[in-house]
């Protein structure tokens, strides 16, 4: 129950996703399920920043209230991925995947462990002093395409 | 090669027709390396090449380079990087894919490179490269790209970040895709936790470190010392 709680208070994605993963696979969020971190969570210390960024690269003037773009479809060997996000005052505030592979258990797995692990990703890094992460290759990589030309749309 | 990839610049007149064409000429470089290289296509040359249908001696020239590269990096790891791997049905492959990435950015990093007074920073699926030329009048260098590291153990979170001006940071883990890095050694997929960064003068060679020293044997990280010049790594634990 307390589980399922903290999905609430979290990003829209997870939420979709997880109950999403529970339906095809028909078991409860199990051993295996994301780490969900509740908005808010610190993050890694990181150092103060001494040199300051000059100005975003492509951004136009930021609308007044949020605005969503949807990337394009991306094929995986999955199946086909798309996102959509949420942009206000200039930063991701959510992420959504509106289509992704969904045909077997397997895929549920995936999408159930990864998917949502990448949404909290996006929004946390959003506000991290730092200009881009470097881990290990995504394999949700129709996900993270998507995203790229949603991002893209937005002028980020 | 199925990984999302982003290009950040950072200067004066970003709007700049210069800019635009460079960026559009880094992308152009990077599908070009798809057509040819991704395994998922199933006309690439490589897809035919891992099928018998392409003879290695009969392939673009590009390929030639990367077959090349491959090899050298087998006898620069000993053996640690390896370009054969086992697919689906568990038949040993070409599989340059691991070389191929970072090989790609670096050619697309070229064209931004070029920007006059311009820095960048390209990100391919986690493997970064950065570089350019001073951004503002009078300063002599621009300012550094801040590259978070992944923690390995949580992946929202970052464990580590490297200020870097010119170069490559690559890293090497199970985090994202599960045991999906290759001993060839032990001839298994490597279960290790945690995850391994390089950072150096070169993407490609970062990468080809990063992911020889994460499945290689205990020795690895003395040879790497001794003659991968200019590089450095960074081992992170991941769970017990």
């Amino acid at each position: 129950m307390r589980r399922i709680v903290f999905v609430m208070m979290s990003t829209i994605t997870a939420v979709v996703l997880l109950f999403s993963y529970r339906t095809s696979t028909n078991s409860a969020l199990v051993a295996g399920s994301p780490v969900v971190q509740l908005p808010g969570s610190p993050g890694s210390a990181s150092p103060p920043r001494s040199s300051s960024k000059s100005g975003p690269a492509t951004s136009k003037s930021s609308k007044s209230g949020p605005a969503t773009y949807t990337g394009d479809s991306a094929d995986t060997r999955w199946g086909p991925v798309q996102v959509r996000i949420t942009v206000q005052g200039g930063k991701i505030s959510a992420s959504e995947a509106v289509q992704y592979p969904q045909n077997n258990g397997r895929d549920a797995q995936i999408n159930g462990f990864a998917l949502p692990i990448l949404s909290q990703e996006v929004v946390q890094q959003q506000s991290a002093s730092i200009d881009t992460v470097s881990g290990a290759t995504v394999t949700s990589d129709g996900y993270l395409q998507s995203l790229q030309s949603a991002i893209d749309q937005a002028h980020l | 090669m199925g990984m999302p990839i982003s290009i950040h610049v950072r200067g004066a007149n970003l709007d700049s027709t210069p800019v635009a064409l460079g960026v559009e000429a880094a992308f152009d470089l990077l599908r070009q390396a798809d057509r040819l290289f991704s395994t998922y296509q199933h006309d690439s040359e490589i897809s035919r090449i891992r099928r018998g249908e392409l003879d290695a001696d009969q392939a673009d020239p590009l390929v030639r380079e990367v077959i090349r590269l491959c090899q050298q990096a087998r006898e620069l790891t000993e053996g640690a990087f390896t370009d054969r791997l086992p697919d689906d049905e568990g038949v040993p492959r070409f599989e340059p894919t691991g070389l191929v990435k970072g090989w790609a950015a670096d050619r697309a990093a070229c064209r931004l490179a070029e920007l006059p007074g311009a820095s960048f920073c390209l990100n391919a699926g986690g493997d970064v490269v950065v570089g350019g030329t001073a951004s503002d009048a009078g300063e002599k260098q621009a300012a550094p790209w801040w590259v978070g590291i992944e923690d390995p153990r949580d992946r929202t979170r970052i464990a580590e970040i490297v200020e870097l001006c010119h170069g490559g940071v690559a890293t090497s883990g199970t985090a994202a895709r599960g045991a999906h890095l290759y001993d060839p050694g032990t001839q298994t997929f490597v279960e290790r936790t945690g995850s391994v960064t390089v950072v150096g003068p070169n993407l490609m060679w970062a990468d080809v470190w990063a992911t020889a020293l994460f499945v290689g044997p205990a020795s690895l990280p003395r040879r790497f010392v001794r003659v991968a010049d200019g590089y450095r790594m960074i081992s992170l634990r991941g769970h017990r």
